[in-house]
């Protein structure tokens, strides 16, 4: 289907000036952009790295992308899109047109540039 | 970490952008598009699903499914001439702000694919739409009544253009979860046919389900790298609330071991009915209102009119085994079938 809204800009106001920042395009479809303002198509920047207990961090990945996204972006229904720390089974993840579950799932790093999608299979056939 | 690219499992050429659920094969684009229809090929020739010169209709609701399975259906007889007449038929159940939409989606396919199109609607058919009977009776049962609706509107709309055979984009995983709500509920009757990749309704007008083997992730994906063009709102009346949750249960299977779904199914061709079961079932007759297959004196769309125009709000229909059927089928789940000629 065609893409006829543009793109929303959003960016983690955490950032600080200096740190590197990872820009990403993000899409949803099959019925999942209905819980994100029914906006298919928005691109979000995020730090490069990101905390990761104990004062540690590590570089920016999926899993934190999923959680970012959950608590930015999400507008109803969380329980649609996640489940625990990954998103709810039934939803395809690719990135950069490729299965998500070959690119090591959550643990992916992301680069600056990538276009990650979510699409759902739980909506009518 | 992120891996580095994998090369196709199948022509070590090109990069693998999928791995598939059911062998856990990573293959190209290319080599994906491939061997997803040369499965449903393979379905269809093991099946003998057609003969030549068939008129088939596709049940089309505008949804990944039967989007998929026009696109595949029309590539296949290109390919490999199977020789069928192709229509595409969609039944409007009268449900404003979604089957309207949906069926926009149709409308284009028809343009994409040049297939001719049906659409029948609830309201033509039985003289009330879904938007009417929910003002009616509220949101509780109304899947109940779409679903007999539904089953029977195609049936009609299939003889309407005179085809042999319907054939619907019911995949595997819809089949898994069939196979576990007949279990749960018990239900012998359909166990034993929800399985099945063909049956044969009204006026011998065949049903299928090419998908039978297809995983939904496949179709999705396939839709997804095909650019396909498909609607994938929520019905707005409320879901149905069982199949959710062996929806969610089954999902939540195929995460930890993807093979579920199809060793699901597998155990649902597997189980054997007991002969003191299979005596307790109904013999099948027809509705002496309107002459449809029924298993009691009424069918179940013309049970549920009845009670619609009498304005009973909880119009309950007698199930097979008589237990009363508020958790209905799928939409186009094969209807209660005995042949009376096997010959």
């Amino acid at each position: 289907m065609p893409d006829s809204q543009p793109d929303s800009s959003h960016s983690d106001s955490n950032l600080s000036q200096n740190e590197p920042k990872i820009p990403l395009r993000v899409e949803f479809s099959g019925g999942l952009e209905l819980l994100f303002s029914n906006q298919r198509s928005h691109r979000i920047t995020l730090p490069s790295t990101v905390p990761h207990g104990d004062g540690t961090t590590k570089p920016t990945d999926i899993t934190y992308l999923i959680d970012w996204l959950r608590r930015n972006l999400l507008k109803e229904r969380a329980e649609l899109f996640t489940d625990g720390a990954t998103v709810r089974p039934g939803i395809l993840v690719l990135v950069n047109d490729s299965d998500w579950e070959l690119e090591g799932e959550g643990d992916y790093q992301l680069r600056p540039g990538d276009e990650i999608v979510f699409i759902s299979t739980l909506h009518g056939g | 970490m992120t891996p580095t690219p994998k090369t196709c499992a199948l022509c070590s050429k090109f990069r693998a952008i999928i791995k598939r659920p059911k062998t856990g094969q990573q293959i190209c684009k290319e080599c994906f598009f491939f061997v997803f229809e040369t499965e449903v090929h393979n379905t269809i020739t093991e099946a003998k699903l057609f003969s030549r010169g068939d008129r088939v209709a596709i049940g089309a609701s505008g949804g990944k499914d039967s989007t998929v399975l026009a696109h595949v259906m029309k590539a296949l007889n290109e390919r490999y001439g199977y020789g069928l007449d192709l229509y595409l038929l969609s039944i409007d159940e009268g449900i404003t702000g979604y089957r309207d939409d949906s069926l926009e989606t149709v409308k284009r396919n028809q343009q994409q694919y040049s297939m001719p199109l049906k659409i029948l609607s609830y309201d033509e058919l039985y003289g009330w739409t879904m938007d009417a009977i929910v003002s009616q009776i509220g949101k509780k049962n109304n899947c109940t009544f779409c679903g007999v609706f539904r089953r029977q509107a195609l049936d009609r709309g299939a003889a309407m253009l005179k085809v042999d055979h319907i054939v619907t984009g019911h995949n595997a995983d819809d089949i898994a979860e069939t196979v576990l709500m007949n279990i749960m509920r018990g239900d012998i009757a359909r166990l034993g046919r929800c399985t099945l990749i063909c049956t044969e309704g009204e006026d011998t007008i065949k049903r299928s389900k090419p998908f039978k083997y297809a995983y939904e992730k496949e179709i999705v994906m396939y839709a997804y790298f095909k650019r396909l063009d498909y609607f994938s709102t929520e019905c707005i009346y409320s879901p149905d609330a069982y199949r959710g949750h062996a929806r969610t249960f089954l999902k939540d299977l195929e995460s930890a071991r993807p093979s579920a779904i199809i060793d699901i199914i597998h155990s649902g061709e597997a189980f054997e009915v007991k002969e003191e079961v299979r005596k307790g079932q109904k013999a099948q007759q027809t509705c002496r209102k309107c002459g449809y297959m029924s298993s009691n004196d009424l069918c179940k769309a013309c049970t549920l009119l009845e009670g619609l125009e009498k304005g009973l709000a909880e119009a309950r229909i007698i199930d097979v085994g008589g237990r009363t059927g508020s958790h209905e089928m799928p939409p186009e789940e094969p209807r209660e079938v005995t042949k009376l000629d096997p010959s």
